[in-house]
């Protein structure tokens, strides 16, 4: 069979690319003119390459040369934005942009640093750390989109979780338990959710809005009204690190991942379950095929409905996951919005990932590491103002989105509530 | 010997419609039987309680002499019998045996897919039945026959006795059709039995063993091939006698009206679709554009009726060239425009018919003065137009997105034609409508042909093609593979052309070359 090539216009480098281009452009101006001025040719940077506090796996510094690094980053990025501008890097251009991410995120790491000491590994540790509740919360949104349900509703569970996890591991003692709560209320929201978008076909954006702010509100109200007021339901214990016998005693890798807690490596199995149970399993063929094309699977005898259950209330689980992440595995007491907007962006690194959970997990790292960023450069104390240092994760969220939406396509029947006949 | 399959007084119930009335059917092994009968007749209803999708108000289903219930498609399944649906239900992003096996996997330790033994025995059932389907291949990049080539092969992959076919030529090219009764006459010879669902009378007489015709959820008939003709089966199927070969008198040709020349046009994803089209028409004539459907036709037809901008090249609508056109100019340069989809271009759903039939020239007298509208010129216009035309409405002001499909393009023929104009551009004007509707519509066509109008009629219905059209451009990838009278092609030629066999390979085809109409 001959299969014609699309032929499509030629030298045609649509507006996105040229904005993609012109950014790229001003980014790289940025290095040169910005973060390089004032650097005399001796002037190093440190990268502390072990996290603090830990005893294994340790390496040595890392000793750069401030102003020829920046040099060189600047002018790569001015070259790649002005080809871009120019002649458009097409298919690649997503690829292109996490390369530009990165080597701008460096330069600036460099800049930040010079003259002082930053500790690079326990920056990548925080990214690690901190990315788990955005790469949960989107495995959480693969699951439900991948099934033909759009949640937005991550966030509001999330929340909910955090708080139930909190009170009741401050309650029994048990952060078991405690974590057994998390999910368990984010399960029942998803319930809600799954109940309302399939059952009562009501809009999905709707329902997940609604969701969000009933979650809200409920555990600002428990919070101000309970939790300040009776401080033991707010001082659960928490999960400790755990390092993995051999692996932790690794240079650098060591201490960054095979040192955590469970939330981490409870992603990674997740990560490996997820990925090849999507693709590999009948669970996830029909899954998948309910999402794509709902009525195909329904004529075949899949149940839609029951299977879009169970894949909104799993997702809500695993949100309920992600909430304990910010009480029982990072704080240990909750406190009012604290998950600050992670269930949206584990939306993002969904929709960046293409709705793969490999691929989100590498999008939910980018944006954590924007986070960790941001505290590590307020820490080090740099000329630029605190707000704008916190603005980073979401900036990069603006960024990315803006770039990668329009050129990724999910399931064909996410957001469509399915109609038997 | 007892049927394969029985259906006794199955009797289904909608909201207002007796969809089914006390409907039998016997179904012999090994023959293919014919359901015959307009849009809304019935058959299809028919068909899905078979399948399990609709339950029955009243009657009871035998295979094998067994009576069964069929809750729903499981059922069915699980009592061989198998459908191949009108619009396939195939996930275009996953590979063929995905497709074919989901429902019904091969899995390794419990829940682990199977692919290679899956791919396997696709492969087996592709060979035993001659139907070349590559298992790894992503279904979105086959072409439609293949595709539903894989549904079959979904059939038979569940071991499925008894198949049936909802409308399986809608979407093929007249050689992928004739492609598809051999296959279906093979899997019969092996001892499959099939039903197949259509309104064309043509391929009811040549390829079925036996006809049922089904007119308002009743049983009309039964009759044979050799037993019948199409004039008798129209008849059935309508209730009265059908003109089915409309009186065309011979063109005559004057100015040109439309002169297309070197026409690029891409689509919304700036793919091109249209590579450098030229042709002429001429008042008083009819030039189909004939072609599988997703070869260049839709963006042909948005191009020359200002929808859509193009690259390059040249329109001239009579004599003067435009560059940029709106709809509107279009309309006021004495254009009508029949549009491909009905519903999203043609009308607003969600006004009354009246509003609908003015809506090209609302903003002008006598609809509309001094910016304000006349609604008693509205209301004079809409029952002299639903009176000329024949829409059945119940009244001007009953939405349009009520009416029937045929109702509905009813509206816009008489709001287009009714205008005066030069040049109409007609795409699938006949698409998904029963036969009355059809005869109509093409009888309006030749009256505004025969009153000097020139006509564009796009079409992938090769029949209507061959009967309206007085020249031929067959679109094949974007290009014009080749322009022809009429009178000088067959359907088999013209069937050659759309899938995209070029005029040196048609075998004793007459060379009437594409000159003859651009050179004029």
């Amino acid at each position: 069979m001959i299969k014609a090539k699309p032929v499509y216009l030629k030298h045609e480098v649509s507006p996105r690319d040229r904005i993609m281009g012109f950014v790229f452009l001003l980014l790289g101006l940025f290095v040169l003119l910005v973060f390089n001025r004032h650097f005399s040719a001796d002037t190093v940077t440190t990268f502390a390459m072990t996290p603090g506090g830990i005893t294994r796996g340790m390496m040595s510094d890392w000793l750069i040369q401030t102003n020829r690094t920046l040099w060189i980053c600047g002018i790569l990025l001015f070259l790649i934005g002005a080809y871009q501008f120019v002649f458009g890097f097409g298919r690649r251009s997503n690829l292109i942009l996490i390369l530009v991410s990165l080597i701008f995120v460096f330069a600036f790491t460099v800049y930040v640093a010079a003259n002082k000491m930053l500790n690079l590994a326990g920056l990548l540790a925080s990214a690690l750390s901190m990315a788990v509740p955005i790469i949960l919360g989107g495995f959480c949104g693969i699951l439900c989109e991948r099934a033909g349900v759009v949640n937005i509703a991550i966030e509001g569970m999330m929340l909910m979780g955090a708080m139930l996890g909190s009170v009741v591991g401050s309650t029994t003692k048990n952060i078991w338990l405690g974590l057994a709560a998390a999910m368990l209320g984010g399960g029942i929201l998803a319930l809600v959710h799954a109940w309302l978008s399939i059952k009562y076909k009501i809009n999905q954006i709707v329902s997940g809005t609604v969701i969000n702010i009933f979650s809200t509100g409920m555990t600002s109200y428990i919070s101000s009204m309970y939790l300040q007021n009776f401080p033991n339901l707010n001082k659960t214990p928490r999960f400790p690190s755990v390092a993995i016998p051999g692996l932790a005693d690794i240079p650098f890798i060591g201490p960054i991942i095979f040192d955590n807690s469970l939330f981490v490596y409870g992603m990674f199995l997740l990560l490996i379950l997820l990925q090849f149970g999507l693709f590999k399993t009948r669970w996830g063929l029909r899954l998948r095929a309910v999402g794509e094309h709902p009525k195909a699977a329904d004529t075949l005898g899949i149940n839609v409905f029951k299977t879009r259950y169970m894949a909104v209330i799993l997702g809500g689980l695993l949100a309920g996951f992600a909430g304990a992440y910010f009480s029982l595995g990072s704080v240990g007491r909750f406190d009012e919005g604290m998950t600050s907007g992670k269930g949206f962006i584990g939306l993002a690194a969904m929709i960046f990932g293409n709705w793969i959970p490999f691929r989100t997990m590498l999008a939910g790292i980018l944006f954590g590491f924007a986070d960790s960023l941001s505290s590590s450069v307020s820490i080090l104390g740099s000329s630029i103002p605190g707000q704008f240092i916190n603005m980073l994760p979401y900036l990069v969220t603006i960024v990315v989105l803006a770039g990668v939406v329009g050129s990724s396509s999910g399931p064909a029947a996410s957001g469509t509530p399915y109609e038997k006949e | 010997m007892t049927p394969v399959l029985e259906l006794k007084e199955i009797t289904k119930q909608f909201p207002g419609v007796l969809a089914n009335d006390h409907i039998d059917l016997k179904l012999e092994k090994g023959e293919i039987l014919a359901l015959l009968g307009e849009n809304g007749a019935g058959k299809s209803t028919l068909m899905n309680i078979l399948y399990g999708l609709y339950q029955p108000d009243g009657g009871t289903i035998f295979i094998n002499g067994q009576q069964i219930n069929v809750h729903s498609s499981i059922d069915a399944i699980k009592a061989g019998i198998g459908m191949v649906h009108q619009h396939f239900m195939l996930i275009p992003v996953f590979t063929v045996t995905d497709n074919v096996m989901l429902g019904e996997e091969s899995l390794i330790l419990g829940d682990i897919l199977d692919r290679k033994t899956a791919a396997a025995r696709i492969m087996e059932i592709s060979k035993q039945f001659n139907l070349n389907v590559d298992p790894n291949a992503m279904v979105g990049d086959l072409p439609v026959g293949v595709q539903q080539r894989v549904e079959i092969i979904k059939l038979l992959y569940r071991d499925a006795n008894i198949l049936i076919f909802d409308e399986p030529t809608a979407v093929l090219t007249p050689q992928e059709a004739d492609e598809l009764f051999k296959i279906m006459r093979s899997l019969t010879d092996k001892g499959k039995s099939i039903i197949f669902i259509t309104h064309k009378l043509r391929e009811v007489l040549e390829y079925s063993d036996r006809i049922m015709v089904i007119r308002r959820g009743r049983v009309i008939g039964e009759t044979t091939p050799d037993k019948a003709d199409q004039e008798k089966l129209a008849e059935m199927m309508v209730g009265r006698a059908v003109n089915l070969n409309q009186e065309k008198n011979k063109a005559k040709k004057g100015e040109v009206v439309l002169q297309v020349q070197d026409l690029v046009v891409a689509d919304s994803t700036k793919k091109i679709t249209v590579h450098g089209i030229s042709f002429t028409l001429h008042s008083g004539e009819i030039l189909g554009i004939a072609g599988v459907q997703g070869n260049g036709q839709t963006e042909l037809e948005e191009a020359v009726t200002g929808m859509r901008e193009f690259e390059s090249g040249e329109i001239q609508i009579s004599g003067k060239s435009i560059r940029k056109i709106k709809p509107r100019e279009f309309v006021e340069a004495g254009g009508a425009h029949v549009p491909e989809d009905r519903q999203r271009d043609g009308l607003i759903l969600s006004f009354p018919v009246e509003d609908n039939l003015m809506l090209c020239t609302y903003y002008k007298p006598p609809f509309s003065k001094n910016g304000i509208l006349d609604r008693r010129e509205i209301r004079k216009n809409a029952e002299n137009l639903i009176s000329a035309f024949d829409v059945r409405t119940p009244s001007p002001l009953t939405d349009v997105g009520t009416l029937s499909g045929g109702n509905q393009q009813k509206v816009i023929v008489a709001r287009e034609l009714s205008r005066d104009n030069r040049l109409i551009v007609a795409s699938q004007p006949t698409r998904g409508l029963d036969v009355g509707s059809i005869e109509y519509i093409h009888g309006q066509l030749l009256k505004k042909r025969d009153e000097g109008c020139g006509i564009l009629l796009i079409s992938s219905e090769l029949d209507e093609i061959m009967e309206l059209s007085d020249r031929i451009l067959v679109m094949y990838k974007g290009e014009a593979i080749v322009t022809v009278d009429t009178e000088a092609v067959s359907k088999s030629e013209i069937g050659l052309y759309m899938a995209g066999i070029s005029q040196q390979s048609v075998s004793g085809s007459e060379t009437v070359a594409e000159k003859s109409s651009t050179g004029e």
